[in-house]
């Protein structure tokens, strides 16, 4: 079973029994988006409200699996009172964490490196430690579960460009 | 013909479960999906491809001709195997999704207008609904829907009101997330009293079950050779001869005219007019090789063999597993067929798979496109064990076994 540990870490397994930011926030002005994964049936729904330019609060609803909550549960609590600017790298941050290894996987490392570097020099704002994030560093060794752990970020994105496109 | 399979000599035929994963036996238990086939099939298809295959209705050549021979010998052999009297009412397609968008675009396109009633049901597959959906959203076709009890079966306590106007009801046979089996004989006559043709999605019904389609009055009966032991790329449609005649082409193209000039073309009769181009010829070969395999088995033994192994793992699994177990549909294992949708408490669909992978165990997670069933029942995914004429209650034991595991691992 080591592999399924890989997969399943204990922070995981606890942001998946006791999420954070579970729940959903007034509308307005709370911006509501919901994010499906058309395979699976997984739903995320997310509530984001914003301060300027600043992440004020953030809810998650919806059901899923352990993958796909606990990853939202994580990136809820990450992006909690950050800028947007900040939000957008760690976005971007958490989805090369999960290509990186897709692109390990098909075995070609050189394109690893462009994509860090590229992204390193497309953000001003110094990298943000992903901390309880790096724990699903090991989904990536399951490549059907990748969309899983992406889900909520996905729908974040989508949260954001909706709220830029309103404004 | 005995009345019992010999599992241990089946599974012999069914060479890719012949592998160990994690060290352990594999375990395939997502026939609904799709099954596997056995070395029948794949031989005859090969051996077709070494000897036989040419393109069909056209060359004058042995290869061409004995090609065609064999292709027309497989609409020959389903319609035999479903009871239809005319094998011109067996039309080819690349699958059942397929089959019924022919019905949907040709018959449906042909005959509703705005305000005319499509009857579908809760425990469809989205096969059987988004092709009216789509009728619906272009013709302003209003769509009924029959609702589910609580024990995954269609709750026709209404649905001669249900039906009343409506010139189409699109059902299925047997449901691919809950097992049940649909009261087809009185539910076609009420149709039919009603006015309404019927759309029967046989997927999961034809390759378990013993059929009669000339005896059971549905109009279009709709299925697929891959989850009936036969290769992918091959579905079938069924339709009353008189119903076909009267429908237009579906797709255009070679194969399917009498005559094409500069002004028009004239379709050819069916089963011709609904085969435009190249039709999936090796596939029909397959199919047909499945079919044999089937006969050989017994349809009725194959049903009393699923229902003896389906009434095994429900006790199984309640026995290790206790509440912590939720399996969707019908507890008479009489009512319903070799699928078990599983909610364990606590562990996502997922999850459960991801655990039972660990144990070699196949089975499907997710919505079983039926999403409006899975709302229904108020969850977001199951886990779905199926099973076939290759399993047995060892499969079952070591479904159990895993699933045991997933609940321990994830235990709170």
């Amino acid at each position: 079973m080591s592999s399924l540990e890989d997969l399943y870490r204990e922070i995981i397994l606890d942001h998946y029994r006791n999420p954070r930011n579970r729940g959903e926030l007034e509308t307005p002005p709370a911006h509501r988006t919901e994010g499906f994964n058309p395979l699976c049936g997984d739903e995320i729904v997310l509530f984001l409200q914003l301060d300027g330019e600043t992440v004020a609060d953030v809810k998650i609803g919806g059901q899923g699996c352990s993958i796909s909550q606990s990853s939202a549960s994580m990136m809820s609590a990450a992006v909690k009172g950050k800028s947007i600017e900040e939000v957008k790298g760690l976005v971007t941050q958490f989805k090369s964490m999960m290509s990186i290894h897709e692109t390990e996987i098909g075995g070609d490392g050189s394109e690893t490196e462009e994509g860090l570097s590229g992204q390193d020099g497309s953000s001003a704002t110094a990298e943000l430690p992903l901390g309880d994030l790096e724990a699903l560093r090991g989904v990536v060794k399951f490549p059907v579960r990748i969309k899983c752990a992406t889900l909520g970020w996905n729908t974040l994105t989508q949260a954001i460009d909706e709220m830029a496109e309103s404004a | 013909m005995t009345n019992s399979l010999d599992v241990a000599a089946i599974k012999k035929d069914f060479r890719v479960l012949d592998q160990v994963q994690n060290g352990r036996r594999l375990v395939f238990l997502d026939s609904a999906a799709s099954s596997q086939r056995p070395v029948q099939v794949i031989d005859a298809m090969s051996d077709f491809y070494n000897s036989t295959y040419a393109n069909v209705h056209r060359g004058v050549y042995r290869l061409a001709e004995e090609s065609t021979n064999r292709y027309e010998h497989a609409r020959r052999n389903v319609a035999r195997f479903i009871g239809a009297s005319n094998h011109n009412e067996i039309v080819f397609t690349k699958n059942a999704t397929e089959a019924i968008n022919l019905v949907a675009h040709s018959w449906g396109r042909t005959n509703l207008t705005a305000g005319d009633v499509v009857v579908v049901s809760m425990l469809d597959h989205h096969a059987n609904i988004v092709p009216w959906q789509m009728l619906a959203a272009e013709r302003a076709v209003e769509i009924r829907w029959i609702p589910v009890t609580d024990d995954g079966q269609l709750d026709l306590s209404d649905v001669d009101r249900l039906l009343d106007g409506a010139k189409v009801l699109a059902v299925t046979a047997m449901s691919n997330v809950t097992g049940a089996i649909t009261q087809m004989d009185s539910l076609i006559a009420s149709a039919k009293a009603a006015g309404a043709i019927t759309v029967l999605d046989a997927c999961q019904y034809v390759p378990h079950l013993p059929i009669d389609v000339d005896a059971l009055g549905a109009d279009f009966v709709a299925f697929s050779g891959h989850k009936m032991l036969g290769p992918s790329g091959i579905g079938v449609l069924w339709g009353r001869m008189e119903l076909l005649e009267s429908m237009p082409p579906f797709l255009g193209g070679g194969g399917m005219i009498l005559n094409v000039t500069v002004d028009g073309f004239t379709p050819d009769a069916p089963p011709a007019r609904f085969e435009a181009g190249t039709p999936p010829i090796t596939e029909a070969v397959g199919l047909s090789a499945a079919i044999d395999y089937l006969d050989e088995l017994g349809m009725e033994a194959v049903r009393a063999h699923e229902v003896s192994l389906t009434a095994y793992a429900m006790r199984k699994l309640t026995s290790e597993l206790g509440d912590s177990l939720r399996i969707l549909g019908p507890s008479e294992p009489a009512q319903r067929g070799g699928v078990l949708s599983i909610e364990l408490e606590g562990v996502h669909a997922h999850d459960v798979s991801q655990v039972l992978d660990e144990h070699a165990v196949c089975i499907r997670p997710g919505h079983h496109c039926a999403k409006p069933l899975m709302r229904h029942f108020g969850v977001a995914a199951t886990a779905r064990a199926s099973f076939y004429v290759y399993n047995d209650e060892s499969d079952a034991d070591a479904l159990a076994e895993a699933l045991v595991a997933a609940r321990d691992f994830f235990a709170l």
